[in-house]
């Protein structure tokens, strides 16, 4: 046994040499971006049942050699291009959305290899054919054949491995040459994940404040401003694409499922950044919506208090899911999913019929669903797309998202306020924002701090869940545009 | 050039789809709204409901040891009034056996 040559192999192989190679830096980077996620995690409390597995995920795929997810695979799978499993390299240019020329390829395949010497190895593999093919210029044609003579050296090395290259990429494909996340990752891509999460929204939603105040559902509508305006600025920024403006917007929707759900279908690439952006700002919602809140609205308006809704009946509460699936999904049919899924799971709660059901929903199939989504979601933070200017941009186009669906709210609930003659409390209009039931508990509390004996919190709950029938709407609109 | 008209005009429709959208939804609630609360007031009188508060126990059961005595409620479920005891209890930092509950009332 080659001792010397194990030991050297198994340092070369080490995720610390890694680190020393190209690039390797960035995982770095990425892993104390990792460790900082943690912190926020379990330390301040921020969102953990999915910041937790989200920045578990981000540590595992960026440290060298874990092999855990497949960056490249999956950009083959979205490009629909070639893929070379046995190099992980997809033939296909990312930067320029084309395919990939033969002379790029080769440059990928040497880029693999850290410092390879091109020429000499060029000058070997001719030199070594040149018996072979009879006389041959071994200069001129290492020079004019340069990159595929050392690529072709290199695989007579071992130093490469002989392209495996898969023309059109399957499911299947992925779990027999993926990682253990790139298979848990399926679920996402398929859209499984968000959906089965909003199965469990819907269980756990109690929708008796929208039906019991209908006119709730223009706040939820007004509150999608963000969506809107943070897609346009994507656009304007130069940055963004139309399918990645969309997922960007969608963050102003201040729903994690849906936001992952479209992302994931029109711009995977941009999944992490985007998942981080809208769970971190939905923590931060206690943070971001007050400020606004007091400064659109005067105490006069938030000391309103509101009229207790009227009681909704069982009966109502069983049929207003069978009703608003079959109305939203006849409405904008690429809905259907999302819609479909919330109001399952919603009827599962209210029939009264299907206990067992309802709690599975909410709780086992949650945790597990969480826990899948998390940590693969948290995968796609690979540190070369991750550290980039379209993360920076993300972040900032997210928070201006944010506070413009609030605004929206607030600005259709001054509206509001005016036409019952006082009636309504401009500060549910901020819940239209979906984080339910964050955003409602937040109105609760600057109401309550105007008028001790305001008690906000039922009357917000109207907008808040409209916020989520909305936000599933304006991603369904997305889709049908973009998809 | 032809992307900014095009960016606004996706996010302008939008924002409108959405807006019909859930419009549209809640005129459907209203009716729905509606049709439920007529159908309630068209019920018979005939069969009016029995009071709603609870009803007297006819032969009381012996209480639990330590039992503070019964509490009534009135249209709240045990598992909502369960919840409600809790809470209070938690908020006020008193154990829940040191705390009496008399009655939980839904405000309508």
């Amino acid at each position: 046994m080659d001792i010397l040559g194990t030991l050297s192999g198994l340092v070369r192989d080490s995720g610390f040499a890694g680190f020393l190679a190209g690039g390797g830096w960035k995982n770095l980077i990425m892993i104390a971006v990792a460790f900082v996620l943690l912190y926020l995690g379990i330390h301040k409390k921020f969102e953990p049942l999915l910041l937790v597995g989200i920045a578990f995920g981000t540590l595992l795929t960026n440290i060298p050699g874990g092999a855990l997810y497949h960056m490249p695979m999956w950009d083959a799978y979205v490009y629909n291009a070639p893929y070379d499993a046995a190099n992980e390299i997809v033939l296909y240019n990312t930067a320029e959305e084309r395919p990939m020329t033969e002379d790029e390829y080769v440059a990928a395949l040497l880029a693999t290899v850290d410092g390879a010497d091109v020429d000499a190895l060029a000058r070997t593999y001719v030199a070594k054919m040149a018996p072979l093919y009879g006389e041959m210029d071994v200069d001129t044609m290492a020079a004019e054949q340069k990159n595929t003579c050392a690529a072709l050296e290199l695989i007579d090395e071992g130093a490469l491995q002989a392209p495996d290259v898969i023309e059109e990429l399957s499911f299947t494909d992925i779990i027999h040459h993926g990682g253990l996340l790139d298979i848990l990752y399926i679920g996402v891509k398929a859209g499984l994940y968000p959906c089965l999460i909003f199965i469990g929204v819907g269980a756990m939603t109690d929708f008796g404040p929208l039906i019991a105040r209908p006119s709730s559902m223009i706040l939820g509508a007004a509150a999608q401003l963000g969506v809107f305006l943070a897609f346009f600025g994507a656009i304007a920024s130069g940055l963004f694409n139309g399918p990645q403006a969309a997922s960007i917007g969608i963050i102003g929707g201040a729903d994690g499922p849906t936001a992952i759900y479209l992302t994931g279908l029109l711009a995977p690439g941009l999944l992490g950044p985007i998942a981080i952006a809208a769970y971190s700002y939905m923590a931060l919602i206690p943070l971001i919506q007050p400020p606004i809140m007091r400064a659109l609205t005067t105490k006069k308006e938030r000391e309103v208090k509101m009229e207790q809704a009227r009681t909704v009946s069982k009966k109502e509460k069983i049929i207003f899911p069978i009703v608003v699936a079959t109305f939203v999904i006849l409405l904008i049919p690429s809905t259907a999913p999302l819609i479909g899924s919330l109001m399952f799971g919603n009827l599962l709660r209210e029939t009264g019929c299907t206990e067992r059901l309802s709690d599975t929903a909410q709780n086992s199939l949650m945790n597990i669903v969480t826990l899948f989504l998390g940590i693969s979601v948290g995968a796609t933070t690979v540190a070369e797309r991750f550290l980039s200017l379209q993360t920076i941009a993300i972040v900032v186009l997210g928070l201006v998202a944010f506070a413009l669906s609030t605004t929206g709210g607030l600005l259709v609930g001054k509206i509001m306020y005016v036409v019952t003659g006082g009636k309504v409390n401009p500060l549910i209009g901020s819940a239209g924002v979906s984080a339910v039931p964050m955003a409602a508990r937040v109105s609760q509390v600057e109401g309550q701090k105007a008028n001790p004996s305001n008690f906000l919190l039922m009357h917000a709950m109207g907008p808040n869940v409209a916020g989520v029938i909305g936000s599933a709407i304006a991603a369904g609109f997305l889709l049908q545009v973009f998809g | 050039m032809k992307i900014f008209p095009d960016a606004i005009l996706t996010a302008v429709l939008g924002y409108g789809v959405v807006f019909v959208g859930l419009v549209l939804l809640m005129a459907v609630i209203v009716v729905m709204g509606k049709v439920m609360t007529a159908r309630k007031a068209a019920a018979p009188a005939a069969t009016a409901p029995a009071p709603a508060a609870s009803p007297a126990p006819a032969a009381a059961a012996p209480e639990a040891p330590g039992s503070a005595g019964k509490i009534a409620l009135h249209n709240v479920s045990d598992r909502d009034a369960a919840l409600i005891m809790a809470i209070v209890a938690d908020k006020l930092g008193v154990p829940i056996n040191q705390l009496r509950f008399k009655s939980i009332k839904e405000v309508k």
